[in-house]
């Protein structure tokens, strides 16, 4: 990105062909760095529990009242701060770059901004104060401190925000060119938050609907099986809200990074829609083991599940031919050499290659988790961390870094600063992830539960999870230096690093079947919401209307 | 549209890979008859102490060789945490809570099931081998969570 200009009084960039409004660009930039300060308090837990698990405990050290209070940090600072203010960012970003236009709306680029740092403050100031030890997940009835669920609410508004902004830039393009096919960019941009849209109307109506007025005592009591409903109903397709932005850069950008091209838009678009309309209608297979809802309903939950697996495999396929075409015209020959002629000496590349094959096991294993009768075997044990801890703690996490390696480049105008270093920090975290993993799997496969201080449980001696315990902490460890080495990077490029040499643009992919070949009715974006609003009416229909009356006998409990 | 041979090569065998993991669930479900904890009834939590059956928590035979364990999850314990039965017993756990949401696994069994408070939780297991089987509490229940679980020794 050049330096700053100005044209009838307004501030703006120019990279490329694109201009970039400078009052767009700083809750952008604002939202990236919230996002990373997040991914620093949240991963520095993730520490504290890997140690836990050989008996350091410094939770007290911390001023943390217990394992679990710093376990809410950790997730809520990643699950949710971490990804959601990456997303929006980024995903902003792909929407000027993509419409070549500015956003439709600075005030909303604002509020979006000022949403995201308000649910923040609110969630950790709750949080910090031991009056939300509720996990992420925050299940009735325990009762976190209101501040907490109204911090949620921010946060999630700050998402309908920037989706509402895309929305209307995507309409204001449309009026400038009519007729023309969506550019892949913006509609890959678009249909993420389309697809959270509606996903995330289930943990809005749990929060607004019951929680909020429960802990402020309007309501005496919640059904803790029906809130569990309206939870996975979010739970399960948020982690594609967290996981497309990756697919984005995978699908759009890393093709160009490695002067490869991308295969079909079309299939592009498919895979994206196919995600908009199959992720939200599989919440259930989050519940196999909740004993108030039918096997009958499960079951189709099951089915959903199995097919919202399939965009991800096109995307294996799809990613991995681009990949090969890349390297191929870097001078690859033969059945594999082309994956040694990759450029494995660019950390964004690097970071994002090793993301997508440790995603390969992180998919595996999520397999497992969905499979009904399997599911019993790993249910709420270790092995679903180890599982999670390969998707968005590694496909999603490790993307976002690697995106960094050039995001924070353009948005800060300086040269990536410490290049080996970032190298090194990209190996770091998939090794490490790997080696945590392993300890995760193995000990959930022995019943090890997921959530729980291991190293001060009162039946520790009566299981065999030494050396599980020990690859825990020892991936921990690995990854806490790779963390290090991250922020290291991002510090220097933005306080030490020379200014670029040389304006860089955000890296789109050229398309070798490209829009004009794709199935018009793809762009039909009303229509494919509408096919997926259908969708969750038949599958949450049956299991809402056979649920009711509710059983609202939980008053709030704080046991933490 | 144009699809690319090979794409479609690929699509059609990833489809074949999903159809034949759900055929296997299915043999696990109907073959070796693996199922999941299914609707057994709701209750009100703060009444616990006077709904049958988990006003007299403890293990019954019910029938030869047939045994009936009600359990009450509460934060941090399970009542009783302790129950003994001969080996080839077959085991109906019947579990509820008296207050937060708690979880009931155990061990080296298919036993794994959410005590949701208001919701009865019910899943039978048999026992062939002796020894002691460790059960726990699987889901974060406030701050001893981690002190919640019992054994089934099986004599």
């Amino acid at each position: 990105m050049s330096s700053i200009a100005r044209a009838a009084g307004v501030e703006y960039t120019r990279a490329g062909e694109t201009i970039y409004l400078a009052e767009q660009l700083w809750p952008i930039r604002g939202q990236l760095y919230l996002g990373l300060i997040g991914l620093a308090i949240g991963g520095y837990m993730g520490l504290l529990q890997a140690l836990e698990r050989i008996g350091i405990n410094l939770y007290s050290a911390h001023f943390l009242r217990s394992y679990y209070q710093g376990l809410t940090l950790h997730g809520v600072l990643l699950a949710f701060l971490f990804t959601f203010a990456f997303s929006n960012s980024f995903l902003s970003l792909t929407t000027v770059r993509g419409f070549q236009r500015p956003l439709a709306s600075t005030w909303l680029a604002h509020g979006a901004f000022w949403t995201m740092l308000a649910g923040t403050v609110l969630a950790a100031f709750a949080i910090l104060t031991n009056q939300a030890t509720v996990l992420f997940t925050f299940y009735a009835p325990l009762k976190a401190s209101s501040l907490f669920y109204l911090g949620a609410v921010f946060l999630v508004i700050s998402t309908w925000l920037t989706s509402a902004n895309q929305l209307l830039t995507l309409r204001a393009w449309r009026r400038e060119h009519p007729g023309e096919p969506i550019p892949l960019l913006g509609f890959v941009s678009v249909v993420t938050y389309l697809m959270w849209d509606l996903a995330s109307v289930g943990v809005a109506i749990l929060v607004v609907v019951f929680l909020l007025p429960w802990s402020l005592g309007i309501l005496s009591g919640v059904d803790p099986q029906f809130d569990r409903v309206l939870f996975w109903f979010t739970g399960h397709p948020i982690v594609y809200f967290w996981l497309l932005p990756a697919y984005v850069s995978w699908y759009l950008m890393i093709p160009a990074q490695v002067g490869g091209r991308l295969f079909s838009d079309g299939l592009t678009r498919f895979v994206f829609l196919l995600f908009l309309i199959l992720s939200t209608p599989t919440g259930l297979h989050h519940q196999f083991t909740d004993p108030g809802l039918p096997t009958v309903m499960k079951t189709v939950h099951l089915f959903t599940t199995f097919a919202v697996v399939y965009p991800s495999f096109i995307t294996a396929f799809t990613v991995m031919a681009a990949l090969e075409s890349g390297g191929r015209a870097r001078g690859g020959r033969g059945l594999l050499g082309w994956i040694r002629a990759l450029p494995w000496k660019d950390p964004s590349v690097t970071a994002q290659l090793l993301a997508m094959l440790v995603f390969t096991l992180g998919g595996a294993t999520g397999i497992v988790n969905a499979s009904y009768s399997v599911n019993l075997v790993v249910h709420n044990t270790a092995f679903v961390p180890g599982h999670f801890h390969m998707t968005v703690g590694t496909a999603v996490a490790l993307t976002a870094m690697g995106v960094c390696y050039w995001l924070i480049p353009f948005l800060s105008g300086r040269e990536l600063w410490g290049r080996r270093l970032a190298l090194a920090q990209a190996w770091l975290w998939a090794i490490g992830m790997l080696i945590f993993a392993r300890g995760q799997i193995a000990g959930g496969l022995s019943g090890m539960p997921r959530r729980t201080a291991i190293g001060d449980a009162a039946y520790l001696d009566l299981f065999k999870w030494s050396l599980d315990n020990w690859l825990t902490a020892i991936g921990g460890i690995v990854m806490t230096v790779s963390g290090l080495l991250f922020f290291v990077v991002v510090l220097g490029t933005l306080f030490f690093s020379r200014p670029l040499a040389r304006p860089i643009e955000i890296p789109v992919a050229d398309v070798v079947h490209g829009a004009r070949e794709s199935w018009p009715l793809f762009d039909r974006l009303g229509l494919w919401f509408l096919i997926a609003v259908g969708l969750v009416v038949i599958a949450y229909g049956p299991v809402i209307l056979g649920y009711l009356p509710l059983n609202s006998v939980s008053p709030p409990i704080r046991v933490y | 549209m144009h699809v690319e041979r090979y794409e479609k090569i690929f699509m059609a065998l990833t489809l074949v890979v999903l159809l034949a993991a759900l055929a296997a669930i299915g043999a696990g479900v109907f073959a070796a008859g693996v199922h999941l904890p299914s609707p057994s009834g709701r209750m009100d939590p703060k009444a616990i102490r006077q709904t049958p059956p988990f006003d007299r928590p403890g293990i019954r035979e019910v029938a030869p060789g047939e045994y009936e364990a009600v359990i009450i999850a509460r934060a941090w314990a399970f009542e009783p945490n302790e129950i003994r039965v001969p080996r080839g017993s077959t085991v109906r756990f019947r579990v509820a809570s008296a207050d937060v949401i708690h979880g009931f696994l155990v061990e080296n069994t298919n036993v794994n099931v959410m005590v949701i408070p208001g919701q009865v939780a019910e899943v039978t297991a048999r026992f062939e081998r002796p020894g002691e089987y460790v059960f726990l509490c699987h889901e974060y229940c406030g701050f001893g969570h981690h002190q919640m679980f019992g054994k089934v020794i099986v004599e």
